[in-house]
């Protein structure tokens, strides 16, 4: 019996077109820009000056805030200019723009050989500054800083560490290359996240679309006595930390809170290998995993790349921007983002560009809601989002609060399965902006 | 700038369901019904049909277009439903000029004045089955007989609906005794008195399985309100079985398979949790029974679901459980 | 004839017994209320605006006679006419505020800030800006969705279709804010409507610096200086390269127009102008003193 979250979900249909594709190390562009605010919370504060020599791995950028993450330089070469660029959504943001130079020089202490070292050292506390100064964040999406979301906060005990593996966005394949390729490695950051967080059990949930993830990982757990590969019915949104909580423990997060509630602590396997870098090999996160992919690209690949390349240079190594590409979107299909122009530099949190033709980028016209309820029904968290759409219309925000919107984490399955094609997302992250005004109003 | 990309808020994909396939799904689930009753009942059948179909959609267009004065959006098929299930409800022999009112009323009464498609609270073609009944009462209620009226062109011969003979002897005893009474088989094939749609129980439970696969409708509507009305219906039959029909008999008679699985189930005037929609299954399938043993007209299916109608938005405030709505 | 009288009479009883109970409830949870609220809730407009920070007219009258003073209670709609003749009832002071008026400060049409994306997605300013910087690229501009003209509860506002930017009707614009308020980019700003309307204004918003802000719009203000140079009242300031230009400062002189090297300084319901700029200046000054 497979295990999924019981309420709700949708079944997009998988394009997982670069599944099969390696993942290829991308050569480095002329310039890399890296952005200060890439985590969530506030942005870092930088370190270096124009005209600055940085080497590979050096701290360039400071993450003083309580929510915010240290920035390192993902390239050796001069620091060109300190300037606002372009970010996905089209505002500019401050960034540091490098020249990169061809012969790189690592920051020293920092081990770039292959060599697997399963031998953990460090203790729980210098586990989590390694992370901290590494400046980790959750490579899943939301980009939240990893050693935030690792101190457990005061009276609460961690019970299970939950590695999401889960990968239930569409056309996204970056997991899962790094779940075959890095198995090992990936299972040794579980271990890392484990003895930081003392927890004594850890699951890695994975879908059923991805057998010989599920296959390798099996195997590889029989070693580790505490870790165990869940393998979960695809279904979207499963990757989601609630559902995820929900489809592999039984435990619901209630309303508002943080999963720590209930015990659980879930983080991306793509973020347990960037702590096994950073704790074994003492290498800051300037690479990621990036899948470039769209239904016409000639080329869909799965990058290993650094922090800051614009994407059409990665765009240019995957075969070039298809003729009739109407849409560029950073991240799945169902959460991404729509980007405004392809040089935009890559930042932690993407996972994954995807290029959708102009066929496949136009909304439709929406008829009115024939009230046919499948919106409610695919919503994971049990909302109406063809009610709570009405009560943004005639902007009853009080009354959309009552109703729970601020619980819609925008997983787009209203939308997706909506047969009239409404835009219900949309207004319900209007009416969700309104309401988090007001209720930040109403505490002050 | 090299390429004008398209902004929007995610998703950026679509599942492929969309309005128009829904209506024709359930315009697909109601062909063997419409065959069956062309055979049935003949041309009379045939004639009710496409006028019901062609003025409901000429309405739907006129008033659009020139009332409200908005684009026309009959491409979205809902009239065409609205038609066949009106023409599905009214006997065969009803002359044109009603059944041409009876389009007016659904379309205009039952689903303009509301707004159009997805706002109406009453089911269209219901409202209008109820507005005839109530004013053509005569026309409404001469049923022809089937198979030997498919035959004749002009004169047809009539006779009451088994639900209608009951009422009229008072009991299912004294109503076995007039003969009027068809067999089992007979019902389920659809050889008895009744409206052109609602006769033919077996063609109606084909095009149901169809709505069900295409997950058109769920089975909470259809199996709470038929079990309901069995459970009702078999208590009486128990106390008293020479007075009431036995459940069997009031599942096969009468429009119930035709309400339960095709007008009660109306996504725009039912209940959008599945929680609601138990509960308005089970409020029309009692309502059915009461006004079938106790009302003063035979059948009631076409009432009850009109009054469970208007407690859809009370229903629709009984909302489910929502994810993370657990003790603290 | 008996059921008739039968029905009179029970029928009378039953409205006997309700007058008995509306009279009690009536008595019973009477509100003694200010007379005052009601007779200055008369002389309000009545349109619920919400201009004045309540919610609506009568919040508005119990919010003056709670508070027994005008001190930042203006009603923008009723103008100094209301407030003086509130005034009078309250035996207060009315202070006499200038005619004023919705302005749009920025000028990115879709000629000067051409559209570079395609936006598809609801009509919503609020929705657009957060989920990008908009089709011109201007993170500061106008976003073109109309979120001013759908709040606004007087018709004095409408989308121009072929400049993509919202028009105040000056006419019916009551200076109630509500539009300045739906803006999530605060391009609206209430102003003095000027002596014969004329006013001046920067119509930009972008607080980059000016190469970029160039980039996206012709029209941008780039915070080169040159009006603050010129203005000899003290009248513009820049700020993060923006120049903004106090109204209650500003003589109307119109120096600072021809020197913005990319035009973003307007002046609206000027005569044409001729060569002798001083003279107009002059009068306009005259203007001024006489109102």
């Amino acid at each position: 019996m497979l295990k999924t979250f019981p309420r709700g979900g949708v079944h997009p249909d998988d394009c997982k077109i670069s599944a099969n594709s390696p993942i290829k190390v991308a050569p480095l562009p002329n310039k890399v820009y890296v952005m200060l605010n890439q985590s969530a919370g506030a942005p870092a504060i930088t370190l270096v000056k124009k005209g600055d020599h940085v080497k590979t791995g050096q701290l360039i950028a400071k993450g003083e805030a309580f929510i915010s993450a240290n920035i390192h330089s993902p390239v050796t070469g001069i620091v060109d200019k300190i300037d606002q660029i372009t970010d996905a959504t089209g505002y500019k943001h401050q960034s540091i723009v490098i020249n990169v130079e061809s012969q790189e020089i690592w920051e020293d202490g920092i081990d770039t050989t292959n060599d697997l070292l399963t031998d953990i050292k460090a203790t729980p506390q210098e586990i989590i500054e390694k992370i901290k100064n590494a400046g980790i964040v959750g490579l899943g999406g939301a980009a939240f800083p990893t050693h935030v979301k690792l101190t457990i906060p005061q009276g609460k005990v961690a019970e299970y560490l939950l590695i999401n593996g889960a990968e239930c966005e569409p056309y996204l394949t970056c997991d899962h290359r790094l779940m075959l390729e890095k198995s090992e490695e990936i299972m040794v950051g579980i271990t890392i996240i484990m003895k930081a967080l003392s927890v004594k059990k850890a699951f890695i949930g994975i879908e059923n679309n991805k057998p010989d993830a599920i296959k390798q990982l099996t195997s590889l757990s029989q070693n580790y006595s505490n870790i165990e590969v869940v393998s979960l019915k695809k279904k979207y949104p499963q990757g989601a930390e609630k559902q995820l909580i929900k489809a592999i423990t039984g435990r619901e997060v209630p309303s508002g809170k943080l999963p720590i509630e209930v015990g659980c602590v879930v983080q991306n396997v793509a973020t347990a290998k960037a702590i096994y870098d950073a704790v074994q090999k003492n290498k800051p996160l300037i690479e990621r995993v990036v899948t470039i992919t769209g239904p016409n690209l000639s080329n869909p690949s799965n990058f290993l790349t650094r922090i800051g390349v614009p994407i059409n240079h990665l765009i240019e190594l995957a075969g070039g921007l298809p003729e009739d590409t109407a849409k560029l979107i950073s991240g799945g299909p169902m959460m991404g983002k729509a980007l405004s122009n392809t040089n935009i530099p890559l930042t932690k949190g993407m996972g994954g560009i995807l290029l959708l033709p102009e066929k496949l980028s136009k909304r439709l016209d929406p008829y009115p809601c024939i009230r046919c309820g499948r919106c409610a029904h695919a919503c994971p968290m049990g909302l109406e989002p063809f009610y709570l759409e009405k009560l943004i219309i005639k902007e009853r925000w009080e009354e959309a609060e009552k109703h729970w919107i601020m619980d819609c984490m925008e997983c787009g399955s209203c939308q997706y399965t909506c047969p009239a094609k409404r835009p219900l997302l949309d207004y319900i992250r209007l009416g969700k902006n309104k309401v988090s005004a007001i209720i930040r109003s109403r505490k002050n | 700038m090299d390429k004008k990309f398209i902004i929007s808020g995610s998703p950026h994909i679509y599942a492929k369901d969309n309005v128009q396939r829904i209506m024709l799904d359930v315009i697909i689930a109601l062909i063997p019904a419409t065959l069956g009753s062309f055979y049935l009942f003949g041309f009379g059948a045939v004639r009710v049909f496409f006028v019901s179909v062609i003025s409901c959609l000429l309405f739907e267009y006129l008033i659009q277009k020139f009332l409200l004065k908005q684009k026309p959006t009959i491409n979205d098929l809902s009239a065409i439903v609205t038609g066949m299930l009106l023409a599905f409800n009214v006997p065969s022999n009803l002359p044109t000029w009603i059944v041409i009112i009876g389009s007016l009323i659904a379309i205009g009464i039952g689903k303009m004045v509301f707004g159009g498609l997805g706002q109406n609270l009453f089911n269209p073609a219901l409202v209008s089955r109820v507005f005839l009944l109530i004013s053509f009462p005569v026309y409404m209620t001469s049923w022809p007989k089937p198979i030997e009226s498919a035959r004749q062109l002009t004169d047809v011969i009539t006779g009451p609906t088994p639900l209608g003979v009951i009422k009229e002897s008072g009991s299912i005893a004294a109503a076995t005794q007039t003969g009027e009474i068809p067999t089992y088989t007979n019902m389920m094939l659809g050889n008895m008195g009744g409206s052109i749609g609602e006769v033919s129980a077996i063609l109606l439970l084909i095009g149901a399985i169809y709505l069900l696969y295409r997950k058109v409708i769920t089975w909470h509507i259809p199996l709470a309100y038929i079990l309901s009305v069995l459970i009702f219906t078999g208590i009486f039959w128990l106390i008293d079985p020479t007075k009431y029909a036995d459940p069997l008999f009031h599942l096969l008679t009468g429009g119930l398979i035709l309400g339960a699985f095709f007008m009660a189930t109306d996504m725009v005037t039912s209940p959008t949790s599945y929680k609601g929609q138990i509960i308005f299954g089970i409020g029309c399938g009692l309502l059915t029974g009461i006004i079938r043993l106790f009302g003063a007209y035979p059948e009631g299916v076409s009432f009850s679901i009109l009054i469970m109608n208007a407690f859809v938005p009370l229903i629709d405030r009984i909302s489910n459980k929502h994810f993370g709505e657990v003790k603290a | 004839m008996e059921p008739i009288i039968i029905a009179f009479l029970v029928l009378s009883l039953i409205a006997a017994i309700f007058a008995a109970i509306i009279y009690f409830v009536d008595k019973q949870f009477h509100v003694d209320e200010d007379p005052r609220i009601d007779l200055i809730a008369d002389k309000l407009p009545g349109a619920n605006c919400g201009g004045c920070g309540y919610a609506g007219c009568r919040n508005f009258a119990e919010a003056i006679v709670k508070n027994n003073s005008l001190d930042n209670l203006f009603c923008a709609p009723g103008g100094n006419k209301t407030m003086a003749e509130i005034a009078q009832l309250m035996n207060l002071e009315a202070e006499e505020k200038k005619p004023q008026v919705a302005v749009i400060r920025c000028n990115g049409t879709n000629e000067n800030c051409p559209p570079k994306h395609d936006y598809n997605g609801i009509e919503s300013c609020g929705f657009a800006n957060f989920l990008f910087a908009g089709d011109g690229g201007c993170a500061y501009g106008c976003l073109g969705l109309g979120d001013c003209v759908a709040t606004c509860k007087f018709d004095a506002m409408y989308m121009d279709p072929i400049t993509g930017l919202p028009v105040v009707i000056e006419d019916n614009c009551t200076a109630c804010g509500n539009c300045v308020k739906a803006c999530p980019r605060n391009i609206i700003e209430i102003r003095n409507k000027g002596p014969k309307n004329r006013r001046i204004y920067v119509a930009c918003m972008n607080k980059e610096k000016g190469v970029y802000a160039k980039v996206n719009c012709s029209v941008a203000c780039i915070g080169c200086n040159a009006c603050v140079k010129e203005c000899k009242f003290d009248a513009i300031k820049i700020e993060s390269f923006l120049a903004y230009i106090d109204y209650q400062k500003c003589t109307l002189c119109r120096k600072c127009v021809p020197v913005c090297p990319t035009n973003c300084i307007v002046e609206v319901n000027f005569p044409i102008k001729k060569k002798a700029n001083i003279d107009l200046a002059n009068d306009s000054n005259q203007n001024i003193e006489n109102n």
